[in-house]
């Protein structure tokens, strides 16, 4: 195998993104005394007890399974909802329909900090605070616009011949849809969901603001680790490794179709 | 693809409209409540028309915050749509190689945003962070994020770009996948050089997702906020303080719900208007390429 520049450069980069992974997957086998005491590149006392800890106390693991929950409904209402408005985007001309679109986008513009204490206060009146819909929903704000735009560039990709000829066959519109269409676009519907998965999965303002114990988010867990006298710094590198394990396992299912969904269709 | 005309699509895009309106538009109109009156205890306001916005816009404090975020939305944007577009020229084409790079690229995107912040604190530290001690050690430059307020920046740059410049890879990725064999045949023919073939098959290829990447991107870097916020707190000082870590010790450290909420609407509306601008720029710029 021959080395070239652009393997070198790709190679440097790789680099830099792994350093600061390797650094944390480090520090999450060592005891916090090490951590802070000594400067080592490997553990020296290679210890599973930051592990043990988090699969052990509830209010750590509970913070996984509120996070996975919430992130699941998300993805599951943005599919279901974005699905057929891109359809609609993809193959219909109607009264509104670039507002609709630009109106979608700009839900993507407005920044989460401006909308805490309002969310918090609606979310009271409506009797959701402290549930995992709540955040599902409050995320639909970001993902629905993200899931619109992904699925529609799919969507534009498919000739519209198909729809015409299934009619023609005497399909009904659902039946052409769930039968014929939805698998046609299968690869951008795993595309979507890894997208919506991954925003919805790390976002921390709106998720710690709408809960408080029972579906509190992993990544609220965390912070309040930080804020405690002594950090437990071992315990916070391993929480932030099992962090990143959910997202790698979707990752590994869409690998193939993750970047095509952009390059398709209009932007 | 010419399409139909016909307003019952207005049926497949109502559930989009009824959830994103039941967490957007109530909130927003509090918001919109709120910016207009001065709020004594909850349930007792006094309608006090523009006077929060005439406030807001004269604050000195908010004139400074705002062109930090600009510096630092534009730095972020300079480096990463380059250096992203590089390493997308970089990937492999096919084989087991181009899943595991994909795979390692979108690593740090689904790290939550706090774990970024508290893998950069202990990267960075001085005494034990693998950054902190090469920098100062090896390379012999003191650097120290806390005290510093270059230092301090640089790292919040520096995380940016770890952060999200896989984004960028991705979406270029995509857009270079998408270009047909024959275009490079074609290219070869005529003896196009490397350039050549960048600056008028790739480059123009990529328009599209290259938009996406910008206006993402810029959106994402305008609103930062718990990244920064667990590195450095805003500090040391103010150099690291962006507009939405101004804007949360408005509304929650000194609870000027008014102003607060007055800055939120122009916030939202300079992104909109930044967003649009990058828009028809990036467009107009298509135009005058060859196609």
């Amino acid at each position: 195998m021959k080395v070239n520049g652009r393997q070198i450069v790709l190679l440097l980069y790789l680099g830099f993104l792994l350093l600061p992974i390797y650094w944390l997957v480090n520090m999450s086998f060592q005891t916090t005394e090490e951590i802070l005491g000594t400067f080592s590149l490997v553990p020296e006392k290679f210890t599973l007890a930051n592990y043990r800890m988090i699969f052990t106390d509830s209010s750590w693991y509970m913070g996984y399974i509120n996070s996975i929950k919430y992130v699941l409904l998300n993805t599951v209402i943005s599919l279901s909802v974005a699905l057929p408005a891109a359809y609609a985007f993809s193959r219909f001309r109607f009264l509104g329909d670039k507002h609709m679109f630009f109106w979608l986008l700009t839900n993507r513009m407005s920044p989460p900090a401006v909308f805490l204490l309002p969310f918090f206060n609606f979310y009271q009146t409506v009797g959701l605070f402290d549930t995992h819909i709540a955040v599902a929903l409050a995320h639909c704000l970001f993902n629905v616009p993200l899931a619109v735009w992904i699925l529609e560039g799919f969507m534009s990709g498919i000739p519209r011949e198909i729809d015409e000829t299934a009619f023609i066959d005497g399909y009904s519109f659902p039946r052409f849809f769930f039968t014929i269409f939805i698998p046609l676009v299968k690869a951008g519907i795993g595309v979507t969901a890894f997208f919506c998965f991954m925003f919805s999965w790390v976002e921390l303002l709106l998720a710690r603001t709408l809960t408080t114990v029972n579906a509190k988010p992993i990544a609220a867990t965390m912070t309040r680790t930080i804020s405690a006298a002594g950090m437990d710094w071992g315990g916070l590198a391993a929480a932030g490794v099992l962090t990143m394990i959910p997202g790698a396992i979707v990752i590994w299912f869409v690998r193939n179709y993750m970047a095509k969904g952009f390059a398709l269709g209009r932007v | 693809m010419e399409k139909w005309d016909d307003n019952k699509a207005w049926f497949l895009v109502l559930p989009v409209f009824l959830v994103v309106a039941f967490s957007a538009i109530i909130p927003l109109m509090t918001v919109v409540n709120y910016s207009v009156q001065d709020i004594m205890a909850p349930g007792q306001g006094i309608f006090v028309g523009p006077e929060w916005y005439r406030e807001v816009l004269h604050d000195p404090r908010l004139h400074e915050a705002f062109l930090r975020q600009l510096i630092y939305s534009f730095t972020v944007l300079a480096i990463e749509i380059p250096l992203g577009i590089a390493v997308a020229l970089t990937l492999p084409s096919k084989g087991w190689k181009v899943s595991a790079c994909l795979v390692l690229l979108a690593l740090p995107l689904l790290i939550p945003w706090n774990v970024v912040g508290t893998i950069w604190v202990v990267f960075s530290r001085p005494d034990i962070g693998l950054a902190g001690v090469t920098i100062n050690e090896l390379l012999g430059i003191p650097y120290n994020y806390t005290a510093d307020p270059m230092d301090s920046w640089l790292t919040v740059v520096i995380m940016d770009i770890w952060h999200w410049t896989p984004l960028v890879v991705l979406l270029c990725y995509a857009g270079l996948q998408a270009i047909p064999e024959a275009y490079y045949q074609a290219a070869k023919i005529d003896g196009a050089s490397r350039w050549a073939v960048f600056r008028f098959i790739q480059l123009p290829k990529m328009r599209g997702v290259l938009m996406i990447a910008v206006l993402l991107r810029f959106m994402d870097s305008f609103m930062i906020y718990t990244e920064p916020f667990v590195l450095t707190g805003g500090g040391p000082g103010n150099s690291t303080t962006f507009l939405s870590q101004f804007l949360t010790k408005m509304a929650i450290g000194q609870f000027d719900l008014g102003p607060a909420a007055a800055f939120s609407l122009i916030y939202f509306l300079v992104i909109l208007l930044l967003s649009y601008i990058f828009y028809t720029v990036i467009t107009n710029l298509g135009k005058g390429v060859a196609k």
